[in-house]
């Protein structure tokens, strides 16, 4: 009996597995067959909104505050009986920010037959997904997805964003260097991810482009790294007037720490990742000065305030990286689902495109390509440890 | 002139911290040929710890010598523990099977603790207090080098001082050279291997966690994915002195800092890990066990 | 059955862990919003979940080495019941026809994303299959695997961007592309042993990720190449649901052309070539056979699967960043391996089953999933090292005669 122990052990895994497998079969089946569903009882099914982002892995903190706003912005429409009588069901789905994981998800969410989708938080996981949506003609929104390809190439009509793309965020950044506090030697840095090398990109062609301007240098750091005295050093040796970042608020909190405890009085300015109070709370007394851009006006926003506060609530501590974005991206499509009275393609796309909706980042609609209309943007100063909008 | 010394402290800096993680990794390697892959969450770990530990004394309001120590300490007990529990879930059990099964099990245990941590407390970076108090001393040459720095150099040169002296001048010492050589002889001749291998882990972990508290420190930030990357240039730094030799860790940990240091300095950083990792290639071509290593003379 | 003794071993096992765990089970801090949470209720949890999982962990460890124990004193060269059972004609053929109408009916059965994962398994089935080469037969550690699979996928995107190839005439260019960084990294490491060669294999991987993040003019960075194109039929494009049939269909005649040719390549000279490097490099030489040459072809043909695996990898995502080809993607093919059983071709099929159709059904844990994902790596090493589905070495005996 013993003897047959270990073959058993195979047997038994191989038993497992083509149980999962079995498994898996009736509970797609059930899901198939949900088509030949009766048409009055369609009135109460519920309206499928999909998230997909990174939860897990290293990119989790970007794409775990996105949920929670998904999930908050929901909890109280379901509590104020959904959109026209129907409840909105969430249906979570992890990327990782990969883009062959991305593709998974997006197949995932298309055979649980999400309506629209919130979502994903990297481009290129993003870019890899879009293509499947697109085919199953889904409208997608996302909080963070800022490569401009995705909406100026018009590949994706089913694409929306509720983000300033990198280009225009990567202008506004070099007018606000070059127009407004007039300084000329600027070096670029960013993180060698797809948002921040995205945006420096274009940051550098700006400032080469503008003879006002000199590019001094053009570096990318490694997220993650156990130091980065020697990039700071070298931004000190270029004698840069200013460092314009491109990235999130972990790095750049490093390197403003750093540049700072060197008595160095060059000026950061960043981008819609740093303009995070995380930034302010972990660089603390170095952070003062620093410039980043964001979507406007928010602060006193009431919307936002009440984005806050439940967070807080739910949450126990304070939100993070595109929380807001996200908070109103799910708004905008509920908002589209409810004026359009119905969960087909053309008419929520045509509802996004004509009707404004109120949303922490400003009232909004969306343009032919998919950008939000009415999110202005501009620039903000970290003074006396919050951030503060420049005028 | 002041811009090569700038970029030489800093490279020592990072060596610094490399030396104390890779100390862990070649102290393993010598004494079960298992490339610990968890180890870089050891540190990880022990830079959490310090922050619970140090978070919660700020509050009970202690002052600011007796939080730097406290936290440490405690750090230091509780990454030894886990090195500790590790091995013995993950490692010793497989002993005897082939070399890599260890080291899938190694990776599991990576992947496993950096998930533990981050779903036990949280996936943000968390901003780490500066516990080094900043010397009066340093201020007029502040943008040279920092408080933070001169602790690192002279708490690794401690820890090498001290770990050296147990290798060679304390019992426990012999006992993990003997087992290192020749386990079953070492077995043989009436050492508790299972104890010395404990010991090495817990050696080489604490270690790691004072890496941990120091680099927590200096940067100010930490994020249960920290260990990764660091474990990785350690574990590198660690072949590149010759993994196995302990005095070829420290030297290949100060000479891979420095290395990437002044070619970000002098080139770019963006290719700077290329460059290094073809450093590290070139070194092997020429010295196939590393600089300080020996190469085992198989006997056919 | 259970002793005192037991007992209060466990009892010092549940306090070991409550200690251990408290710091950061316990207290949660947010140095952010500056908050601090004190759980109790975990310690508990973590206390009555360790004293029960340690009388498991015994009792279940007790039993794999008392069976790896036997299985060594006792005559190795049989093969488990097992594998005797499947090598039988009469449940042989019929389990393969099974296996075969199943594979053919599924994706008429299963939905698009059933069909999408499966497909992701089978890729990584070929992969592994190449690994297998490198690691399970000729024994060279390599954890940089991950860089041909890049070339192969680079390779395809970038040659249809530029010049608008096809992926048919693609396939074969990315094999030899893969051959070739073979081959390139096979030199420098000719000399190296064990945990070296490692190392270097490593930085190999990293350094072709790195190029591929930093030259942007050649590859476009990290924003990547989209709009890659799905394989078509004699230039008619699919649908999306068409086109996930076609390539699952594709990746099936793939496996199955692999596992020809690597049981081929496995029975052959150059196989046994590479298992006598494996067992013992200086015998293999003093029976003269050629390191180097082995060495590299060894690495060179490994390489080619992961080549073509990456152009179809590309063709399957439609977009390629370097964030794709990480080292922990190394590690994972390198699990596969190892999980299913070295040099076995059965186990590895397995493994990238269980390795890559695991985490997608954990996807009901949602957070946890990684988590219990680094588990069972370490409790499959733990109680089962040898893989799902071990290498039995032929043996031959000398029989004894009676009389």
């Amino acid at each position: 009996m013993k003897k047959h122990l270990g073959s058993l052990f195979i047997n038994a895994i191989t038993f497992i597995a083509v149980t999962f497998l079995v498994g898996t079969f009736f509970y797609s089946c059930t899901a198939q067959d949900e088509p030949a569903a009766d048409k009055t009882a369609k009135v109460l099914e519920p309206i499928r909104i999909g998230v997909a982002g990174s939860h897990s892995g290293d990119l989790a903190s970007f794409g775990i505050p996105a949920k929670r706003a998904a999930e908050l912005v929901v909890a109280k429409r379901n509590a104020m009986a959904g959109i026209n009588g129907r409840k909105i069901e969430l249906v979570v789905e992890d990327d990782v920010c990969k883009p062959e994981i991305a593709t998974n998800t997006a197949t995932k969410l298309v055979t649980d037959k999400v309506h629209v989708v919130l979502g994903h938080i990297c481009s290129g996981a993003t870019k890899a997904a879009l293509g499947i949506y697109k085919a199953e003609n889904i409208v997608v929104m996302s909080p963070s997805a800022t490569n401009p390809a995705l909406t100026q190439s018009g590949d994706y009509p089913n694409f929306f964003r509720t983000i300033a793309s990198d280009d225009e965020q990567a202008r506004l950044e070099v007018d606000f260097a070059l127009n407004t506090l007039k300084l000329k030697k600027i070096a670029v840095l960013h993180d060698k991810g797809d948002y921040g090398k995205g945006l420096a990109e274009y940051a550098k062609s700006f400032l080469e482009d503008d003879p006002r301007a000199q590019l001094v240098l053009y570096e990318g750091i490694t997220p993650g790294a156990v130091d980065y005295s020697a990039v700071v050093q070298k931004i000190k040796r270029s004698r840069a007037q200013a460092v314009i970042f491109g990235g999130y608020h972990p790095e750049a909190s490093k390197i403003i720490t750093q540049m700072r405890k060197r008595g160095m009085k060059t000026i950061f300015i960043s981008d819609d990742g740093v303009k995070d109070d995380t930034f302010i709370k972990v660089a603390g007394k170095y952070a003062e000065g620093a410039y980043a851009t964001g979507p406007q006006d928010t602060s006193s926003n009431p919307l936002t305030i009440e984005a806050t506060q439940a967070h807080k609530e739910r949450y126990g501590e304070d939100f993070g990286a595109f929380f807001l974005n996200s908070y109103s991206a799910t708004l905008a499509l509920i908002n589209a689902l409810e004026k359009s009275c119905s969960t087909d393609y053309d008419d929520i796309v045509n509802a996004l495109r004509t009707e404004y909706v109120a949303t922490p980042v400003g009232i909004i609609r969306f343009d032919e390509r998919g950008d939000a209309i009415g999110v202005g943007f501009s620039v903000y100063q970290v003074i006396n440890g919050v951030y503060v909008e420049v005028k | 002139m002041e811009y090569f010394l700038e970029l030489f402290l800093g490279g020592l800096t990072r060596g610094s911290i490399y030396a104390l993680i890779a100390l862990g990794y070649t102290m393993v390697y010598g004494i079960i040929q298992l490339i610990n892959f968890a180890h870089g969450e050891i540190y990880m770990i022990g830079a959490f710890t310090a922050l619970i530990i140090a978070s919660v004394l700020t509050v009970a309001g202690f002052n600011q010598i007796a939080i730097i120590l406290i936290a440490a300490m405690v750090a230091i007990i509780y990454s030894s523990a886990y090195g500790y529990t590790v091995e013995k879930i993950a490692y010793k059990p497989l002993r005897h099977a082939p070399r890599l099964s260890a080291l899938i099990s190694a990776i599991g245990m990576s992947l496993f603790l950096q998930n533990y941590v981050l779903l036990a407390q949280t996936s943000d970076f968390l901003p780490f207090p500066s516990l080094i108090p900043e010397f009066e001393f340093i201020k007029p040459y502040s943008h040279i080098i920092r408080s933070s720095e001169i602790v690192i150099f002279i708490v690794t040169a401690i820890v090498m001082v001290l770990l050296t002296f147990l290798i060679k001048f304390t019992k426990i010492g012999k006992a993990m050279r003997a087992t290192a050589q020749d386990r079953e002889m070492a077995m043989l001749t009436g050492v508790d291997v299972n104890r010395v291998i404990s010991v090495t882990f817990i050696v080489g972990s604490g270690t790691a966690a004072i890496g941990g508290v120091l680099i927590a420190s200096h940067i100010g930030q930490i994020n249960f994915y920290i260990g990764f990357l660091a474990g990785l240039k350690a574990f590198i730094a660690a072949v590149l002195g010759g993994i196995g030799s302990i005095p070829g860790a420290v030297l290949g940990s100060l000479i891979l800092g420095c290395t990437e240091s002044f070619f970000t300095g002098y080139v770019s950083s963006d290719y700077e890990d290329v460059f290094a990792f073809l450093f590290l290639v070139t070194v092997l071509i020429f010295r196939p066990a590393g600089i300080l290593g020996r190469s085992d003379t198989e006997k056919v | 059955m259970i002793t005192f003794d037991e007992i209060k071993k466990s009892f010092m096992v549940c306090l070991w862990f409550m200690f251990l765990t408290f710091p950061i089970m316990v207290i949660r801090v947010n140095t952010v919003s500056n908050v601090i949470e004190w759980r109790w209720e975990r310690l508990f949890i973590v206390g009555i979940g360790s004293f029960i999982l340690s009388f498991i962990w015994r009792f279940a460890l007790k039993k794999t080495q008392g069976d790896t124990k036997k299985a060594e004193s006792e005559q190795s060269g049989h093969a488990s019941f097992g594998q005797r059972v499947l090598k039988e004609p009469k449940i042989y053929i019929p389990a393969i026809t099974i296996f075969a109408v199943f594979a053919i009916l599924f994706p008429f059965i299963f939905s698009m994303y059933q069909i999408n994962i499966m497909t992701t398994a089978l890729i990584y089935v070929v992969i592994a299959l190449g690994l297998n080469i490198v690691v399970g037969l000729a024994g060279l550690l390599d954890l940089g695997y991950v860089a041909f699979y890049a070339v192969g996928a680079y390779t395809y995107a970038l040659l249809n961007y530029h010049f608008g190839i096809n992926f048919w005439l693609v396939l074969p260019i990315g094999a030899a592309m893969g051959a070739l960084f073979g081959i390139i990294l096979g030199f420098p490491v000719l000399r190296l042993r064990g945990d070296y060669l490692a190392i270097v294999t490593l930085g190999f991987g990293e350094i072709i990720r790195l190029i591929m993040e930093n030259w942007n003019e050649f590859s476009f960075g990290p924003s990547g190449i989209a709009n890659i194109p799905k394989p078509g039929f004699f230039g008619v494009q699919f649908s999306l649901q068409s086109s996930a049939v076609y390539l699952y269909f594709l990746m099936i005649v793939m496996t199955i052309i692999t596992v020809f040719v690597v049981t081929r390549l496995e029975n052959s000279r150059i196989g046994r070539a590479w298992i006598a490097l494996r067992e013992d490099e200086i015998a293999c030489q003093a029976m003269g056979i050629d390191i180097r040459k082995t060495k590299l072809t060894a690495f060179a043909l490994g390489a080619t699967w992961a080549g073509m695996g990456g152009v179809i990898f590309a063709a399957k995502t439609t977009f390629i960043n370097p964030a794709s080809f990480t080292f922990w993607e190394s590690v994972i093919i390198l699990c596969v391996v190892v999980l299913g059983g070295m040099g076995s071709i059965m186990g590895v099929i397995l493994g990238a089953m269980t390795l890559i159709l695991l985490p997608e059904y954990l996807r009901v844990f949602s957070e946890y999933r990684l988590l219990i994902f680094g588990a069972v790596l370490v409790l499959m090493m733990v109680f089962r090292p040898g893989g799902i589905v071990s290498n039995v070495r032929r043996k031959y005996k000398f029989q004894e005669h009676e009389g």
